[in-house]
């Protein structure tokens, strides 16, 4: 099974970088999240229901629909602001790409650990430009907002293809496709990572959220 | 092809087909009410969730839906469309967006119903509410209120795509296979705006651009061909006219528009889609006659403009400036070259006698024994003076000393007023003549010049000790300051 790969790209001022990427990634964890499974004695379960709400940028023309979890909402503001945080102090050019990959798990007897596989990873390329007055700022507002409008309908094009997605899972078997942890709904399982392109476009550091720990377990 | 799915897996399929029709209406309806939307997830199964998303079920909205279906289900060349127009208070309505949901006719046999079509579908809507958001009409929708509003209507057939008016964008929200056939759920959206207004009066356009101008500014900045960056020239150029002017003649897009308008009602028009210069490929009648009434507005401007602007270059008696452009040089070219006098816009009398001389005294026609004292003619020959940038002071200078030296020699010499361009004779005490006659040498700063800025920075230095002592005194007074700013 090949891992599918998507990548985004925008050009974004300093303060509009967790706005977008914060649009980016709900739109797409709103497509690959459930509701909460509950399993039955038979063998068969029964979804929760997800519940949506409208999230309006305040430093871009645009709004997102979001997956109303407020556990989700959190973990993805504090990847996006550690990204954020890393592309101001990075002092390069302001160039960054933040991931977004889905993975399952597969159990590996002992001593190894659990794999993790990727099936589909969403990688967002981020150019921070700085402008110089407000009616550049005013422009940039509405530029974003329509690139944006364009990468969400990219988004929804990939995700009705219906391309593979992992099968669902048996109550034991859940925790290797999904991540349960969340009170309200249930996502594939996922993890973000970052890199930061120096000026001289190499990239410098990697940092891992999220799961690393699972997979550093030995 | 009926037989090869089971009854019951017919009847779900029809059942999900139903209630996504009916969902996907209120999804669409619902991201056009103007509010942001919010619905709580919920990790128990109530059961009456729809494909497992929480979507609030307006009555009305539930009923024209229904109505429109009659019983039936969205097949192949039965679409149900929902239309989102806006109308603005004058009455003026515009049809925005058809969303269709439609069926064709490729079959997907060995997909499960009861599990991957649910699950697909509850996957279109989720597309669908991510778009929703992303159209143009979305954000025209969350501004409506006084000036217009966002209506929607449900009907059940042919899709009718022609009063989006020409280059409608189609974006596609999803498919989802299924043993009958395949949905398709996709959204048409107008990108040019036109009020199809009856009024064909300039003072009605008028009164309705007050309230349509910021709807249609509204209506440019959301409005997007696609790719939507084109949004983004339609904005760009309709700065230069709200930037400006308030001049009639710079508002032009949207008085350009009203003229439109009056021809063709259903005429296509995005102000400054084109770059800032609002283009219509065929332009009827009306609409030429209201490019020649722009143009012929500009036209007078433009001309007073140049008019005032050429006695500055031609005129030679009047200003004396025109004469540093006349020649080329120091007033000793004059004696080199040949030049025709121009008569400028301001002068009263035409002049005859061309000589050399002539063409660059000014007054010369009072001096009439220029020709004979030409050696002594300050302008040919100029007095030792002041080192100056132009030879507009240069000539002034000449001109003072000229009149003082000709006063002398001659009684009979008349002063006459120095009458820059533009100025208006002895209305006003202080004329432009006067101003700049005052100010013309101005003495230079002392503290520009070397030796006096040398004094003072010594001075300066010498009392710096005794002004620190008299600060370091006053320490207390300038930290009771700082603490009443804290």
């Amino acid at each position: 099974m090949n891992c599918r790969s998507e990548v985004l790209e925008v050009s974004v001022e300093g303060r509009q970088i967790e706005e977008a990427m914060l649009a980016v990634l709900h739109t797409i964890l709103l497509h690959r999240s459930t509701g909460k499974f509950h399993y039955k004695k038979e063998g068969t379960y029964s979804i929760g229901t997800v519940g949506t709400q409208d999230v309006d940028c305040d430093f871009i023309d645009f709004t997102y629909v979001r997956v109303s979890s407020e556990e989700l909402d959190r973990a993805l503001r504090k990847a996006v602001g550690e990204f954020k945080d890393a592309l101001r102090n990075s002092g390069g050019d302001g160039m960054g790409q933040i991931s977004l990959e889905f993975y399952q798990k597969k159990k590996s007897r002992w001593p190894f650990s659990d794999e993790c596989i990727p099936w589909e990873v969403w990688t967002v390329r981020v150019n921070v430009v700085s402008l110089a007055n407000e009616q550049e700022r005013q422009i940039c507002r509405e530029k974003v907002g329509e690139k944006l409008c364009e990468k969400v309908i990219n988004i929804v094009e990939v995700m009705n293809r219906h391309e593979y997605l992992p099968k669902m899972p048996t109550q034991s078997e859940v925790d290797n496709v999904f991540d349960t942890g969340l009170k309200d709904v249930q996502p594939y399982l996922y993890k973000i990572s970052y890199q930061i392109t120096d000026s001289l476009g190499t990239s410098v550091t990697t940092t891992m959220r999220r799961l690393i720990k699972d997979t550093l377990a030995l | 092809m009926d037989t090869d799915l089971s009854s019951q897996d017919r009847k779900d399929l029809d059942k999900f087909i139903k209630f996504f029709a009916l969902k996907t209406v209120q999804v669409i309806v619902q991201a056009r009410l103007g509010e942001k939307i919010c619905t709580r997830s919920s990790s128990s199964p109530t059961g009456s969730d729809w494909f497992n998303l929480a979507i609030k079920d307006i009555p009305e909205v539930t009923h024209e839906a229904k109505k429109a279906l009659a019983g039936q289900l969205p097949a192949v060349g039965r679409s149900m469309c929902v239309e989102i127009s806006l109308k603005t208070s004058e009455g003026d309505s515009m049809e925005l967006e058809i969303w269709c949901l439609e069926m064709n006719e490729k079959c997907d046999k060995e997909i499960k119903v009861s599990y991957t079509v649910y699950n697909r579908l509850s996957l279109l809507l989720k597309s669908l509410l991510a778009i929703t958001r992303v159209t143009p009409a979305y954000r025209l929708s969350r501004k409506q209120g006084h000036e217009y509003v966002i209506l929607y209507r449900i009907y059940f057939g042919e899709v009718q795509l022609s009063g989006l008016g020409e280059g409608f964008q189609t974006v596609r929200v999803g498919t989802v296979g299924t043993p009958v056939g395949t949905i398709t759920l996709s959204c048409a959206y107008r990108i040019n705006l036109a009020f199809m207004s009856t009024r064909t009066t300039a003072e009605d356009n008028a009164a309705v651009y007050p309230s349509v101008e910021d709807s249609q500014e509204v209506c440019t900045t959301s409005f997007s061909t696609s790719p939507p960056s084109q949004l983004s020239s339609s904005r760009l150029s309709y700065q230069p006219a709200a930037l400006g002017v308030g001049s009639a003649d710079m508002g032009y897009p949207v008085v350009f528009a009203g003229g439109l308008n009056a021809a063709h009602p259903h005429q296509l028009i995005v102000p400054g889609k084109e770059g800032g210069v609002p283009l219509v490929p065929s332009q009827p009648p009306h609409a030429a006659q209201a490019d020649q009434e722009r143009m012929a507005m500009c036209t007078p401007l433009d001309g007073a403009h140049y008019s005032a602007a050429t006695p500055s270059s031609s005129e030679d008696t009047e200003t004396v400036s025109n004469s540093s452009e006349a020649k080329s040089g120091s007033p000793h070219d004059i004696l080199e070259t040949i030049f025709v006098r121009k008569v400028g816009a301001f002068v009263n009398k035409p002049i005859n006698q061309v000589t050399m001389a002539n063409l660059d005294i000014p007054f010369a026609m009072f001096s009439p024994k220029n020709i004979e004292l030409e050696d002594n003619d300050p302008m040919v020959n100029p007095p030792d003076s002041p080192e100056t940038e132009s030879p507009l002071l240069g000539s002034l200078h000449s001109e003072g000393s000229s009149g003082n030296s000709t006063g002398n020699t001659h009684d009979d010499f008349v002063m006459v007023d120095f009458k820059p361009a533009f100025s208006k004779d002895d209305i006003l005490p202080m004329d432009l003549g006067t101003f700049y006659r005052e100010f013309q040498n101005p003495p230079q700063l002392s503290s520009l010049s070397i030796d006096i800025g040398a004094q003072s920075m010594a001075e300066d230095l010498d009392s710096l000790p005794e002004k620190l002592a008299v600060h370091e005194k006053n320490v207390k007074e300038f930290d009771a300051f700082v603490e009443t700013l804290q």
